[in-house]
């Protein structure tokens, strides 16, 4: 009996440690700030997506339904959008303008929507044309993820674009971990791929097996909210909400399995255990992972700019309330440091046409990070 | 159970229904379990305690004592601006969850009859759907 309570005990704290480790490198304060911020624009509760025109105007999408024009500081909200299903974490998510938005004026964004009828709602990708800097025109479904549940939990969504005529998309796994992020024939725990007009490329991995949601690039994801094209390289970046621990980076390639829920470094929120797998063969390792969890969201390269800070990696923290500056050397995350600590929860970050970095925080607005002098 | 039990049960359990216009207060705490985990643990944590600081606590909180109505409005609408819970200052934004009314009655009474909260009395959907914007 009494073995038998030394070794759950022992067991206990060996749980305890190896999850409550904190991964590597630290964090850190700057020792020396050069820069400041400013507001660009304010009263928006939860600026979830940004889109640049100019360096004078984006549009921003508020996460309860509104999809603002932002011009020089003063927003106008820009009528047209479809019905947005708002219930937890779902709303209007993301926005991007289209690689030919000069000449078209289309964008693109993605919403938490019933378009179906019947209870709940999912993930969906629309495009659309802003109409004289209004107006919606043209809103078409592009594609709609299945099937609508009521759960408030894990929608994504992010939005980036290749050189090649794709467009990139989220969804997170709709808090159904043992159905949906390791299933190709079930939507949900996903990054999607389709060509602008909504179509499915030839050369999406997936493409002609049974009873396959085609237009998946990539799987086992729980929840993406961070994903940006390396300004460089042309490879598509992702993080991911974790559980409990284990939120993750991870490079985004055709047909990879990303290991969600079988393999994870977090635990439930709860505290009790996922699974004990960190790594299993035919699933990827994140590029990098974080313990314990920042909440990421938002996601951008550091631009010449900052001379310090070029080709370094940007994600917001909903939950430790900063902005993460992530250097990396030789594929490896080499430092962390707190930038605006405090600043409240960031949502977003983005770099702008004149490569600052914007944010978007929640219950401010957008403010971008200025270098001092 | 014997036949006759059974449908007393139901009969009874019908009355409630007509009575009260809503379910019966322990199914309504357990539906109420539900929305919890889904839509108020990840900030207001497993047993209620929150987060000092960032997100107020509802397990024996004196605001929600004292507002009970503001509490079923931010619920309701969502909630913003300052307030001082058990001491501790708040100002943080909670957005709307999305929620129906009778679900916004349903994770009310799981919040007000656990963590060593004591409910004053049921809420209702009719009650919650009077309820209206700040």
């Amino acid at each position: 009996m009494k073995s038998y309570t030394l070794f759950g005990w022992l067991t206990f704290l060996s749980f305890l440690t190896s999850c409550a480790q904190e991964n590597t490198p630290p964090i850190q304060t700057p020792t020396t700030i050069d820069y400041t911020y400013e507001m660009v624009v304010d009263g928006i509760d939860i600026p979830w997506g940004m889109a640049f025109i100019s360096t004078d105007q984006l549009l921003v999408t508020e996460k309860s339904g509104v999809l603002y024009l932002v011009t020089k500081g003063v927003k106008k909200e820009v009528k047209g959008l479809p019905s947005i299903y708002v219930r937890g974490q779902g709303g209007l998510l993301d926005v991007a303008l289209g690689p030919d938005f000069e000449n078209t004026k289309r964008l693109f964004f993605t919403a938490a929507v019933n378009t179906e009828g019947g209870k709940g709602g999912n993930t969906a990708l629309y495009s659309a044309i802003l109409k004289d800097n209004v107006t919606l025109e043209d809103v078409n479904l592009l594609y709609k993820a299945v099937p609508n549940t009521k759960t408030a939990q894990h929608w994504g969504s992010r939005i980036v674009f290749d050189q090649e005529g794709h467009i990139f998309f989220t969804i997170g796994d709709r808090g159904n971990r043992e159905v949906n992020p390791q299933d190709l024939s079930r939507d949900g725990g996903k990054v999607y791929r389709l060509n602008l007009d909504g179509s499915i490329p030839n050369d999406n991995p997936f493409v002609g097996q049974d009873n396959t949601k085609e237009a998946v690039y990539s799987y086992g994801h729980r929840n993406p909210q961070g994903m940006t094209v390396h300004p460089k390289t042309g490879v598509i970046w992702a993080h991911e909400h974790g559980p409990r621990g284990g939120d993750e980076i991870n490079i985004i390639q055709a047909g990879n399995n990303y290991g969600w829920p079988e393999i994870t470094y977090g635990i439930n929120y709860s505290g009790t255990r996922i699974t004990n797998k960190t790594r299993l063969p035919g699933m990827e390792q994140p590029y990098y992972y974080w313990v314990p969890s920042i909440a990421p969201s938002g996601m951008a390269f550091g631009s010449n700019a900052y001379p310090e800070w070029e080709g370094n990696l940007f994600v917001g923290s909903l939950h430790f309330e900063y902005l993460e500056r992530l250097v990396i050397k030789n594929n490896t995350v080499v430092k962390r440091e707190k930038i605006l600590e405090d600043i409240g929860r960031v949502r977003n970050v983005v770099t702008g046409p004149d490569g600052l970095l914007y944010l978007g925080v929640e219950g401010k607005g957008i403010l971008k990070i200025v270098p001092k002098g | 159970m014997k036949p006759i039990g059974l449908l007393a049960t139901l009969a009874y359990t019908l009355l409630l229904t007509v009575l009260f216009q809503g379910k019966p207060l322990q199914q309504s705490i357990e539906d109420g379990a539900l929305i919890y985990q889904d839509f108020c643990l990840q900030c207001h944590q497993s047993k209620g305690q929150g987060v000092p600081g960032s997100f107020p606590p509802l397990a024996e909180s004196d605001y929600l004592k004292n507002n009970l109505i503001q509490s079923i409005q931010g619920v309701k609408y969502g909630m913003r601006g300052p307030i001082v819970v058990n001491g501790i200052p708040y100002d943080k934004l909670m957005a709307p969850q999305g929620l129906d009314d009778e679900e916004v009655a349903d994770v009310m009474n799981y919040i007000l009859n656990n963590w060593g909260n004591s409910a004053p009395a049921a809420i209702t959907e009719a009650q919650v759907r009077a309820i209206e914007r700040p």
